[in-house]
C-alpha cells in the first residue's frame, strides 16, 4: 500500500502527510509539474498555501500536471483526500461539490478541536465509527465550506465530518468540516488529520483517517 | 579604453560626479566620516559609492555605538557551533545536529506600516537561517506598544499579529511562543523582534565567505525594485520626526511565497553541495551582503548592475546595489556548476542570475555594463567605519526622571486581594495572549510537543532523538528601573522558563532595543545593561551566539524603554517528560520553590496603581536561581512533578491562578501572611526568575528541599482558588479567573 503526497511550490504540510502516511503504509512525494503519480494506491493533496493562494486558494494548483493526473485516478475510483489547502484544490477540481470561503472572523485561526464523523462509509473514514468524535488541529484562513446544495450534500450523505457543537473555527453552515464526492472515494477536510498521529504532539485520532485508506485499498 | 569587468586595472569610476559632504550628511554620515572616506578612498566618493558607505556606515549595519560593549559577552562554550558574526548562530544537539537561532527587530519599519513591517520581520530573519544552511523549524515573536487604550497601539498591534501570522502560516513554518508587552514608552516607537530557529546537518552547514578567485557571483530570488530603497537601515538608524507617514515608501514588502521557494531553492542547492558560500540580502541589500562576503573572503567582488533581473525599468545603479526588496539571495559557485544552480533555481522557479564574479582586488566594484560606476576597498567599507565610545551617565534620581509614571487604573486603597488578582489578570501585560497566538499555526513540521499556554517554554522534538525548549523574554519596565540587575532577571525568567520546560540552555540570541545612544542616560542603560547580560550569562553558562541592536528607539515623547529581549534555546533528553505549566491532578501539592524574594516597587500591580518607576532594583540572586532552576529541571526531566510555572509578573498569586487555569483545577491555598507587614508584597510582589509554582506528590516537593527552598502552600482541586491567610479568605472561581483572563480577546473582534 503506497500513498502519494503531491508537492506544490508553496506546499506547507507535505512532509507532515509523508510521514503521517508512513506510518500505516510507504509514502513519497509526487512533483506538481510531473504526471506520473509512480502507481501510488492513493494520493493525498496536503495544506499549505500552493502558488500562494494567489488568485484564489487552489485556484492555480487545480491545473497542474499532476493534479490532471488527479482527476483520472479519482474518476477511476482510487481513494483522494484533500486536507485544508487540498480540499480546496480538489474543490476547485470539481472533484468535491461546494467552496471554501473566508472565516467569517476573517482571520486566520489555530486550534486543537473536535471533529465528528458523520459518515464512516468513506476510503477515508471506514476505520471510524459513526458519530466518534475526534481530536484533530484545524489552521486555516479560508475554511468556511458553502455549498447551495447542503441539502442534497446532507441527503447524499456526502457531508462526511462536522465540528463538534461550539467549536466551529470558522462560521461554516451546518458546522460541516469535510465533505466527499458520490462515489465516496474522494474525501476534503479543513482540519489536519496528518499533525494528530502522535500522542507527543497531542493526539492520535487523524491516524483514523490514513488506515482507512489502507482497509479500503485491501478490499478494492 | 573604458575599464571593464575583465580588467583588473580598472581603477576610476567613470562617473566623475560627487555628490559632496552635505549630501553624505544627508544620508547620515558625520563631516569628520566622510572625511575619514576621503581619506580611505584616496578622492572624494561618486553617488554610488557614497550610497554605499552611508548605509554599511549606518549604525544598523556598523554597530558603530554597541560594537565595544558587545565585545564583553560570553561568546564561546562546548555547545557553540556557530557564533557571532555569521548570518546566525548555531549550538550542538547531538547525533549530528545544530540548532541555529537569531532574534532580529524590525522595528521602524512596523511603526510605519506595521502588516508588512512585521512580515518582513519574519522573513528577513528566516532567510538568516536558511542563508547557514538551517531549514527553518519555528518562528517566535517579541512585541512592545502603547496602551491598548490607544487606538494607535490597537492598530499597530492588529497589523503586526496579522503580519507576522501572514507570512509564518503561509511558508509552513510554526509560531511557537512569544511575548507582548503594552507601556506606554512604546506608544511612538513599537517594538517587533522575530526569532527563528532552524535544523542542520552540523557538517553540512555553509558559512558567508566569498571564496574562490575567478568564481562567479549568482543572485537568486526575487526581482529587485524601488520598494524599501534605504528602508531598514536608514529607519532604524534615527530617531523618528514627525514626517513618518513619508517613509511608508522606505519600507519594504514581502511575498511570503516567493520566500518559500527561495527556502527550498537554497536548501536544494546545498544539499546537492553547488555552492561555495551563501548569503542573504537583508537591510542594504546587495550593498552589505556583498561587501560582507568579500570581507569575510578577504577578497574582491565585481557586480554588474545590467544584470540584475528588475521589477521595474529605468533604476539607476545605486539605486539597485541598495534597494531592499526582500526574498532575495546571493551565492557564490565555481564556473562549471553556475549551469546546474540555475537549473535548480528554475525547478523552484525562482530567478537565478550570475551577476557578477570573485575577484583578488580586494575591491568592491560595481559595473553598470562595461561602465565601472563604482569602486571601493572592502576593508574600508566594512572595517573602517569608526567604532565611538559611549559616554554614559545615570541622570541624577534615575529612571523617575526618564519617564512618566503610568497612568493609574487601579485604585491604592484596594484591599481585597481577590479583586486585585481579578485586575491583574485582566491587565493588558497578564491576560491571555491566547486571541494573538491562535492567529498563529503552532504546530506545522510536526515537531510542536509543547505549545502556548502548555508550558512556559515551547518544546520541539527532534528527529534523531531529545528535543529543545525555547522561550523568549524582556521585561522593559524593570530594566528602565534598574539596567544592571533588570536585565539580569530577564536572563534569569528566560531560563526559570526553561527550567518549566525541563530544559538547560544551551545558548542565548538577543535584540537590543534602546534610545539613541549618543545621549548620556541612554549610553548609561545600554551600558549597564549588557553588564547584567554579560554576567547573568555567565552565571548560567548561556553563550551568546547571535543577535541584533536597535537604536534610537524615540521620539519627541522620549525614549522606549530600554528593552533587551533574550532568546534562550535549550535542551532536554526525553521529549514525553517535558513539563507542564498547570495543574495536572486533583490532590496534588502546590509549592513555591525557589529563593522567592518578592517585592512591589516596578511590579506588574505597582505599573497599575500609577506609581513611577523605582531607581534601582533589589538585589539579584544568581547562584541561588541558578540551583532553584536546577533543582525544578531534574524534578521536571525526572517526571517527579506533575507541572512548574515560573512566578513572572504579577506575582505569586497571578502564576497560581494561570496554573490553574491552564490545567483547568483550582486550588485551595493557606497563606500564612501574618508574618508581612504588606501582604499585597508577598502576594503580588516580584521577583523575577526566582521562584516557580510547583505541583505533584508531597513527598517529590519535600525533596527539593535539599537543593533549594521550598514552601507548602496548598492542594490542587475544586473549580475555584480559594486562599485562607490566617486572617481573612477569600475564593475566585475559575469561570471568573477565565473571564478576567480573557480581556484581549476585544482587541481582535
Amino acid at each position: 500500500m503506497k500513498f502519494g503526497v503531491l508537492q506544490f511550490p508553496g506546499s506547507c504540510d507535505e512532509r507532515d502527510a509523508v510521514d503521517a502516511c508512513a506510518r500505516v503504509g510507504e509514502a513519497e512525494l509526487l512533483w506538481h509539474r510531473d504526471p506520473d503519480l509512480k502507481g501510488v494506491d492513493a494520493v493525498v493533496v496536503p495544506g499549505g498555501f500552493s502558488y500562494g493562494d494567489y488568485l484564489r486558494a487552489g485556484a492555480i494548483a487545480r491545473f497542474s500536471p499532476a493534479m490532471e493526473s488527479v482527476i483520472a485516478f479519482a474518476d477511476a475510483g482510487g481513494p483522494v483526500l484533500g486536507i485544508c489547502n487540498g480540499f480546496q484544490v480538489l474543490c476547485e477540481a470539481g472533484l468535491l461539490p461546494g467552496a471554501l470561503l473566508r472565516n467569517v472572523s476573517l482571520r486566520f485561526h489555530c486550534e486543537q478541536i473536535g471533529v465528528e464523523v458523520v459518515n464512516a462509509d468513506t476510503a477515508w473514514t471506514r476505520a471510524a465509527s459513526p458519530g466518534e468524535r475526534l481530536s484533530i488541529p484545524t489552521k486555516h484562513g479560508e475554511g468556511r465550506f458553502y455549498a447551495p446544495n447542503l441539502d442534497e450534500l446532507e441527503a447524499n450523505g456526502q457531508v462526511v465530518f462536522r465540528y463538534a457543537p461550539g467549536e466551529n473555527p470558522n462560521g461554516s453552515e451546518r458546522d460541516v468540516a469535510g465533505v466527499c464526492n458520490l462515489q465516496r472515494n474522494v474525501v476534503g477536510l479543513m482540519p489536519h488529520p496528518e499533525h494528530a498521529v502522535d500522542t507527543l504532539t497531542g493526539s492520535t485520532d487523524g491516524l483514523k483517517l490514513f488506515a482507512s485508506a489502507v482497509a479500503a485499498i485491501a478490499t478494492h | 579604453m573604458r575599464p571593464t569587468m575583465s580588467d583588473p586595472s580598472a581603477a576610476t569610476p567613470n562617473s566623475s560626479a560627487t555628490p559632496g559632504v552635505d549630501a553624505a550628511v544627508e544620508l547620515g554620515l558625520t563631516p569628520a566620516e566622510y572625511a575619514l572616506i576621503v581619506e580611505k578612498m584616496g578622492r572624494e566618493p561618486n553617488e554610488v559609492e557614497l550610497a554605499v558607505f552611508s548605509l554599511l556606515w549606518s549604525e544598523h549595519c556598523s554597530y558603530k555605538h554597541s560594537k565595544k560593549l558587545l565585545g564583553t559577552l560570553p561568546t564561546t562554550g562546548p555547545k557553540v557551533v556557530m557564533g557571532p558574526g555569521e548570518n546566525a548562530g548555531a549550538v550542538d544537539v547531538g547525533h549530528g545536529l545544530a540548532i541555529a537561532f537569531k532574534v532580529e527587530s524590525h522595528n521602524h519599519p512596523s511603526a510605519v506600516e506595521p502588516f508588512q513591517g512585521a512580515a518582513t520581520g519574519v522573513g528577513g530573519i528566516l532567510r538568516d537561517i536558511f542563508a547557514i544552511g538551517a531549514r527553518p523549524i519555528a518562528v517566535l515573536d517579541s512585541l512592545r506598544f502603547g496602551e491598548p487604550t490607544s487606538e494607535r497601539s490597537r492598530y499597530l498591534l492588529d497589523g503586526a499579529v496579522q503580519g507576522i501570522g501572514h507570512y509564518g502560516n503561509s511558508i509552513g513554518v510554526p509560531n511557537i511562543g512569544g511575548e507582548v508587552y503594552f507601556e506606554h514608552p512604546y506608544e511612538q516607537n513599537c517594538l517587533v523582534n522575530a526569532m527563528a530557529l532552524g535544523m542542520a546537518e552540523t557538517d553540512r552547514m555553509i558559512r558567508s565567505a566569498a571564496a574562490g578567485i575567478g568564481n562567479v557571483v549568482v543572485l537568486f530570488g526575487a526581482s529587485t525594485g524601488r520598494d524599501g530603497i534605504g528602508g531598514a537601515s536608514v529607519l532604524a538608524s534615527a530617531e523618528f520626526g514627525e514626517d513618518d507617514p513619508d517613509k511608508r515608501p522606505t519600507v519594504q514588502v514581502g511575498d511570503p511565497f516567493e520566500e518559500s521557494k527561495l527556502l527550498e531553492c537554497s536548501l536544494e542547492l546545498l544539499e546537492r553541495e553547488l555552492l561555495v558560500s551563501l548569503q542573504d540580502l537583508g537591510a542594504a541589500g546587495l550593498t552589505s551582503s556583498s561587501a560582507e562576503m568579500a570581507s569575510k573572503g578577504e577578497v574582491g567582488v565585481d557586480l554588474d548592475m545590467s544584470k540584475v533581473p528588475l521589477r521595474e525599468p529605468g533604476m539607476a545603479p545605486w539605486e539597485i546595489m541598495i534597494s531592499e526588496s526582500q526574498e532575495r539571495m546571493l551565492c557564490v559557485v565555481e564556473p562549471a556548476q553556475v549551469d546546474a544552480v540555475l537549473t535548480v533555481c528554475e525547478k523552484w522557479e525562482v530567478h537565478g542570475t550570475a551577476i557578477g564574479s570573485v575577484t583578488d582586488t580586494g575591491h568592491l566594484r560595481v559595473f553598470d555594463g562595461d561602465e565601472l560606476v563604482g569602486d571601493m576597498p572592502v576593508p574600508a567599507l566594512v572595517d573602517d567605519c569608526p567604532l565611538y565610545d559611549l559616554e554614559p551617565a545615570k541622570p541624577e534620581g534615575g529612571a523617575p526622571t526618564i519617564y512618566d509614571a503610568p497612568a493609574a487604573t487601579l485604585d491604592h486603597d484596594v484591599s481585597d486581594p481577590g479583586v486585585t488578582l481579578l485586575a491583574l489578570l485582566g491587565s493588558p501585560n497578564i491576560a491571555s495572549r491566547k486571541p494573538l497566538f491562535q492567529q498563529y499555526d503552532c504546530l506545522v513540521q510536526s515537531r510542536t510537543v509543547r505549545r502556548p499556554e502548555q508550558a512556559d517554554a515551547a518544546v520541539l522534538m527532534l528527529p534523531r532523538g531529545g528535543a529543545i525548549a525555547v522561550s523568549i523574554d524582556g521585561n522593559g519596565r524593570r530594566v528602565a528601573a534598574d539596567p544592571y540587575r533588570g536585565t539580569m532577571e530577564n536572563v534569569l525568567e528566560c531560563a526559570a522558563n526553561l527550567a518549566c520546560a525541563g530544559a538547560e540552555p544551551l545558548g542565548l540570541t538577543n535584540c537590543l532595543n534602546f534610545g539613541n545612544p549618543e545621549k548620556p542616560h541612554i549610553a548609561w542603560q545600554l551600558t549597564e545593561s549588557i553588564r547584567g547580560l554579560g554576567e547573568a550569562c555567565r552565571a548560567l553558562d548561556a553563550p551568546v551566539v547571535g543577535g541584533n541592536v536597535s537604536l534610537y528607539n524615540e521620539s519627541a515623547g522620549g525614549p522606549i524603554y530600554p528593552t533587551p529581549v533574550v532568546g534562550l534555546v535549550g535542551e532536554l533528553p526525553d521529549p514525553a517528560y517535558a513539563g507542564r505549566s498547570g495543574f495536572a491532578r486533583e490532590g496534588d501539592t502546590i509549592a513555591l520553590v525557589g529563593p522567592f524574594a518578592p517585592f512591589l516597587p516596578g511590579s506588574e500591580l505597582s505599573k497599575l496603581r500609577g506609581e513611577p518607576l523605582p531607581d534601582g532594583l533589589e538585589h539579584v540572586d544568581l547562584e541561588g536561581a541558578k540551583a532553584a532552576h536546577a533543582a525544578v529541571r531534574d524534578a521536571v526531566r525526572a517526571g517527579a512533578i506533575a507541572s512548574a510555572h515560573d512566578i513572572a509578573e504579577g506575582g505569586l498569586l497571578v502564576a497560581v491562578a494561570e496554573a490553574a487555569l491552564f490545567g483547568g483545577l483550582g486550588a485551595t491555598l493557606q497563606l500564612p501572611l501574618d508574618d508581612f507587614a504588606d501582604p499585597d508584597r508577598l502576594l503580588f510582589g516580584e521577583s523575577p526568575g526566582r521562584g516557580f509554582i510547583v505541583s505533584g506528590d508531597a513527598a517529590a516537593l519535600e525533596a527539593l528541599r535539599e537543593r533549594t527552598p521550598v514552601t507548602v502552600l496548598g492542594t490542587v482541586g475544586g473549580d475555584a482558588l480559594s486562599v485562607d491567610t490566617g486572617a481573612t479568605s477569600f475564593a475566585v472561581t475559575l469561570a471568573e479567573l477565565r473571564e478576567a483572563h480573557g480581556a484581549l480577546a476585544p482587541l481582535f473582534p
